[in-house]
């Protein structure tokens, strides 16, 4: 295949924050008109090297070319002048302005400062058209759909002149045909000449429409594919990786459990979120969630602790029946949640280590039944021993390191003794040593009765510590495996690339 | 001393102090305190004794500005409970019936909890802005309370009730007594209770706080209702001190200089943590301005230029982004940190 | 293929128009309603004179109607309105000067106020609502600095302009105050509607980060919109100067809540981005029909104004949050 000159060159970029090296030394390149597809795990740095990019960060070191000339960007805007336009998931356009309006704010065509209206209607309906849109170009943004507002924002950044589009995690909240659509505006751009390049968790996606794959993991380049080369579950075992070397074995393979099921979900769903699925955890057993970023991992995770209201379906615990309608009740009967988010949804940035330590508890017990200083104390020392937490427990929390922050999230919890923990990508970002910790502090919970549901972007993770393995794929619930001899990593790559054994 | 600076009761104290020392300068006996008749006399008790309707305000407003909210409606609230207890004393057969008085003054205060629940309804179920819920109430309000006295001013005549605003109990002006027990309540629910613990969190981080089981809206409601409630008892020392109720005037802007003396106090007007002692400093800042302007024989009509100037300093000295713009600019060789950092920094370091 | 579906889209009322539109739907009940109830009323002066007692109103509120879209909001416009009626009183009774200087300059006072609110609030990152207050307190000051007395005005420029009638038609007059507000709803409105600068105030407004991601001034739309903001309130005092003929440190108490009421009863969302110009021009009007039909019921005191007002407010902002609510697709919708 005979190729152009790159549009865009980085080499040898490294980006350092502190306590973490996000980028280091990754080279990536970027052809006119092709759709490149930038992948990896969450962490693997995708969102700092698009960062890096349009600078929103400078970089430590390593070069970027744009057409062959030497950038540093001061920021979106300059980027965008340049040449490279950013869509995010989040649409950055204002709702309240119309559709026409929102392509041209700002740049509007004017007759002595007065803004020819017809002429902005003209344009965008033109504009549009090529895009294969119907839509009034009169009507507010926020009345049209996510997909439409999408392509408003596509069709403003390509209408700036660009020579680079960056499209990140366009698709996430579309439906098929909005996907559709999208890809085919794309396809569009692309014969154009325009270089995209396109970050999405969906592979079915990624195999339709990009031409070529760069591979990111853990800060480092992986690799870069001609996408018709690279199956799937090759790419799935190059996003996900091994980590072997520096986390000690477990004792044994966990053998499943014949306990009496703590909690059913029934045909529980949520449209959007997850389709409709069954699951049952029993006491004391471990059940690992393994698939993709947006494949519904996490949305089972809040539908169980009552975050998000179900779109039908039942959870039963002992037989009964049980409403999950809030965090509340959930911990009414005794099931607690470390969300992924640690930063938004779980600490409160601003209180101490103790206060976040204890606060579930206190919401339990209300405003009026404090829990003692010398009670607090007590826990707070036990815990921040048990799970080696470094830090003082009267400073606020975001002093603390990310490993430590996800420990005083499980403090917060594991106070609480509760029957089944919910735990969303607890070892992310987190040092090596203290991810060994949480996996054993698992185990041992574990062995003293309690159930875990184990979610984790890693699979090695996630085999090493579950009883049974629910496999995610395009938020469906795709298989449920017990965590025999039979079951290895290379298993779930395949369930999760194409959603049958292989 | 950088650690004594960060510390966000710096600027206010020494504000206080700054003021304090002028009116020593200005002002014989600025710090004397007497006793005359078994009550206390000085220009300080004064001070705290003009000042009690506002740290009392401001009291409540700092617990609804530390959920990310703000309430405007206070003044109006002011203006209902004054009108309110004066018209039902007035009714009174004797207006020297302490039974009577009390009836009125436990009314009142019914009423004013209805307002803020009210407030906290719209805030916490409907979801409306505080700053626009609010708005609702401090319009209409003091229509209300012209509506209670139908556009008059009412004046009574009652000694239990002249005691809440302009009287005397064991030696004390009885309104420095009602603060004292107020603030030390609030600082029992807060403090010593989990109040204050749920109330930061929910102005820290909303859905962090609701994922740890707590009652969000709850919460909210009962700081709106508890802040319509300080009001109203800032409502009925204010006209019990004048035995009258001004359905018009009475309780006028005392809702700005609350948000005021709760911002002067390092109470984010973002949210979370919050300073009861910081928000009674800011009060006092308030009202000491005020003294001190007579005091140094300026035009009594210029305390609102000085106001504006207090403001405008100590929001600038509180601004991260002042400090970084203005002050970082002349140190230079301090390392350009991102700008949310200098707030964000511990206010200890070890 | 799509231009020619555009028409047919703009029948009925769009979801963005409704809460004009009902505004306007209250404005025409009240004036009919108050047609039956009470004889002389449905006349056209009966509509002219509430333009004229609100003239000034209107001026201060299109000030206001700016700094609302942009999603900030101005509490020094009532202290402003008093500071102009105060200077202009002094420079002229007081010290003879003549009336245009007097009010060009009170024009660039009130211009410059708002620009130093505007430009602390965006560089100094400092909340709007906490800036204007100050610089309420600071006219305010300012005011009964000058004096604390009500200083008549005298000045035949200034009288002329109160006593003037312009002859609309048999029985029907406005004051030329009116004019000036009507040019100025004019002017607002083709800036709002045809410049860059306007649809920079909607985007502002709409979401600031995206704006400025759109490569938008936002700092200079900002600061723009208090800089109007203060030159509205000062040209609404000037009207409010004609209409008292007196300077006082007391005028405008509390304007600035009408003036908010005002946007608000339009229509406009408070958490800007989203309002009509002419919305406001309605809520002025339904405002000071109210304190019409009060005075004509005679009956009813003035304190049902307030207490109507703030109903007013409930209802449409329980409206706003009904269309809001059904308009945001996504549930985190700010």
């Amino acid at each position: 295949m005979a190729e152009s000159a790159p549009i865009v060159r980085m080499s040898g970029i490294v980006k350092q924050f502190p306590g973490a090296r996000a980028l280091d030394g990754v080279d990536f390149r970027l052809l006119p008109g092709e759709v490149h597809a930038l992948m990896g795990e969450n962490g693997a740095g995708k969102s700092t090297l698009i960062k890096v990019l349009t600078g929103v960060h400078p970089v430590d070191e390593g070069e970027i070319e744009l057409a062959g000339r030497p950038v540093a960007f001061s920021g979106p805007l300059a980027a965008q002048q340049a040449g490279i336009s950013t869509v995010y998931q989040e649409v950055n356009l204002c709702g309240n302005l119309s559709v026409a309006e929102n392509i041209f704010v700002g740049r509007e065509p004017r007759k002595f400062g007065r803004i020819r209206w017809r002429e902005v209607y003209r344009r965008a309906d033109e504009l549009l058209d090529r895009f294969d849109l119907d839509v009034d170009v009169s009507a507010p943004l926020s009345s049209c759909s996510l997909a439409v507002q999408q392509m408003v924002a596509i069709a403003r950044a390509v209408d700036v002149e660009a020579k680079v589009l960056i499209l990140d995690e366009p698709t996430s909240s579309l439906d098929a045909d909005e996907v559709a659509q999208l890809f085919r505006v794309m396809r569009r751009l692309k014969e154009q000449g325009i270089a995209i390049l396109f970050v999405s968790h969906f592979l079915d996606q990624i195999y339709e429409v990009a031409d070529r794959i760069t591979v990111l993991r853990n800060g480092r380049l992986v690799g870069e594919y001609l996408t018709r080369e690279l199956p799937q579950v090759y790419l799935v075992a190059k996003m996900i990786g091994r980590e072997l070397a520096e986390l000690e074995k477990l004792e044994g393979k966990p053998l499943a459990r014949t306990t009496e099921p703590l909690i059913e979900a029934r045909d529980l769903g949520r449209a959007g979120a997850v389709n409709p699925f069954t699951l049952t955890i029993r006491e004391g057993e471990v059940v690992g969630l393994a698939g993709l970023l947006g494949s519904g991992r996490t949305e089972i995770a809040r539908l169980l602790f009552g975050a998000d209201h179900a779109g039908g379906g039942s959870v039963h615990m002992g037989g009964k029946k049980v409403t999950l309608r809030s965090p509340r009740a959930a911990m009414n009967h005794k099931i607690a949640f470390c969300s992924e988010n640690r930063r938004e949804e779980g600490l409160v940035d601003e209180l101490t280590v103790r206060e976040n330590i204890v606060l579930a508890l206190q919401a339990d017990r209300g405003w009026s039944r404090p829990v003692s200083a010398r009670k607090a104390d007590e826990l707070v020392r036990k815990y921040v021993a048990a799970l080696n937490i470094k830090g003082d427990p009267d400073e606020p929390v975001r002093t603390l390191s990310g490993g430590n922050q996800q420990k005083v999230l499980l403090a917060r919890w594991l106070i609480m003794e509760p029957r089944l923990l919910i735990l969303d990508e607890p070892t992310r970002g987190i040092d090596v040593g203290a991810k060994a910790e949480i996996q054993r502090l698992v185990v041992e919970l574990s062995d003293g009765g309690m159930a875990v549901l184990f979610i984790s972007a890693e699979l090695d993770e996630v085999l090493r510590l579950s009883h049974k393995v629910g496999v995610l794929r395009d938020r469906t619930l795709v298989a449920q495996l017990d965590n025999d001899d039979a079951l290895t990593t290379d298993t779930l790559m395949g369930k999760i690339a194409s959603g049958a054994p292989s | 001393m950088s650690e004594l600076i960060r510390n966000r009761l710096f600027w206010p104290v020494l504000i206080l102090v700054g003021l304090m020392a002028l009116n020593v300068a200005f002002t014989d006996n600025f710090l004397n305190i007497q006793v005359k008749d078994g009550h206390l006399y000085g220009s300080l008790i004064d001070i705290l004794r003009f000042g009690a309707p506002l740290i009392l305000v401001a009291l409540g407003m700092t617990l609804v500005i530390a959920t990310r909210g703000i309430d405007l409606s206070v003044g109006s609230v002011v203006a209902i409970a004054g009108a309110l207890a004066c018209l039902r004393i007035s009714d009174l057969g004797d207006q020297n019936s302490v039974t009577g008085v009390l009836a009125a003054v436990g009314v009142t205060l019914a009423l004013t909890l209805v307002l803020g629940a009210w407030n906290g309804f719209l805030v916490a179920a409907v979801g409306i802005q505080p700053i626009i819920a609010t708005l609702i109430l401090m319009v209409a309000g003091r229509g209300l309370a012209q509506l209670i006295t139908d556009g008059q001013i009412v004046t009574i005549n009652s000694s239990p009730y002249k005691l809440i605003g302009g009287g005397y109990w064991l030696t004390l002006p009885f309104s420095i007594l009602i603060v004292v027990a107020l603030v030390a309540l609030t600082a029992f629910l807060t403090r010593r209770l989990a109040l204050g613990m749920f109330i930061e969190a929910v102005g820290g981080n909303a859905e962090a706080s609701r994922l740890s089981g707590i009652r969000s809206r709850g919460v909210l409601v009962v700081v709106y209702t508890f802040c319509a409630l300080c009001a109203g008892i800032a409502g009925l020392m204010i006209s019990s001190n004048v035995s009258s109720a001004d359905g018009n005037y009475a309780g006028l802007w005392i809702e700005l200089d609350a948000i005021l003396a709760v911002v002067i106090g390092g109470t984010s007007l973002a949210g979370g943590r919050f300073s009861i002692s910081g928000t009674i400093l800011g009060a006092l800042i308030i009202q000491t301005l005020t003294t001190t302007v007579y005091s140094i024989g300026v035009p009594p009509e210029t305390t609102l230029l000085f106001k504006a100037l207090v403001v405008t300093i100590v929001c600038l000295l509180q601004s991260p982004a002042f400090r970084q713009k203005v002050v970082k600019r002349r140190a230079r060789p301090v390392a350009p940190a991102p700008a949310p950092m200098s707030e964000r920094e511990p206010v200890t370091n070890r | 293929m799509t231009a020619t579906t555009l028409p047919a889209r703009r029948f009925g009322v769009p979801r963005k128009y409704v809460p004009v539109a009902v505004t306007g739907c209250l404005f025409v009940a009240m004036f009919v309603i108050g047609g039956f109830r009470y004889e002389s009323f449905a006349t056209g002066q009966v509509v002219l004179n509430v333009f004229i007692d609100n003239a000034f109103l209107l001026v201060v509120a299109v000030g206001m109607t700016f700094v609302i879209l942009s999603g900030g909001i101005d509490l020094s416009v009532g202290s402003v309105v008093a500071l102009t009626t105060m200077v202009s009183a002094t420079l002229m009774t007081g010290h003879g000067w003549p009336a245009w200087p007097v009010i060009l300059l009170v024009l660039v006072m009130g211009s410059v106020l708002g620009f130093a609110m505007g430009a602390i609030i965006h560089y100094f990152e400092i909340q709007p609502f906490i800036v204007t207050l100050a610089g309420m307190f600071l006219a305010r000051g300012l005011c009964y600095t000058i004096g604390t007395e009500s200083i008549s005005i005298t000045d035949p420029v200034f009288t002329a302009f109160a006593q003037t009638r312009i002859n609309l038609g048999p029985d029907l007059g406005i004051s030329p105050s009116v004019l000036i507000a009507a040019v100025v709803v004019l002017v607002a409105g083709y800036v709002l509607h045809y410049t860059r600068l306007g649809r920079s105030v909607y985007a502002v407004g709409g979401n600031e980060n995206s704006a400025l991601l759109m490569g938008l001034p936002v700092a200079r739309t900002k600061i723009a919109v208090y800089t109007i903001s203060g030159f509205c309130s000062a040209l609404g005092g000037i009207l409010l100067s004609f209409y008292m003929l007196s300077g006082y440190g007391l005028h405008a108490v509390g304007m600035e809540l009408d003036a908010i009421a005002a946007v608000v009863i339009g229509g406009a969302l408070l958490t800007g981005g989203s309002g009509y110009l002419l919305g406001t021009v309605l809520g002025v009007l339904v405002l000071g029909l109210t304190q019409t039909i009060l005075s004509f019921e005679g009956t009813l005191s003035s304190w049902w104004t307030r207490i109507f007002i703030g109903l007013l407010l409930l209802a449409f902002i329980l409206l706003q949050r009904l269309i809001g609510v059904r308009r945001s697709l996504r549930p985190s919708g700010s």
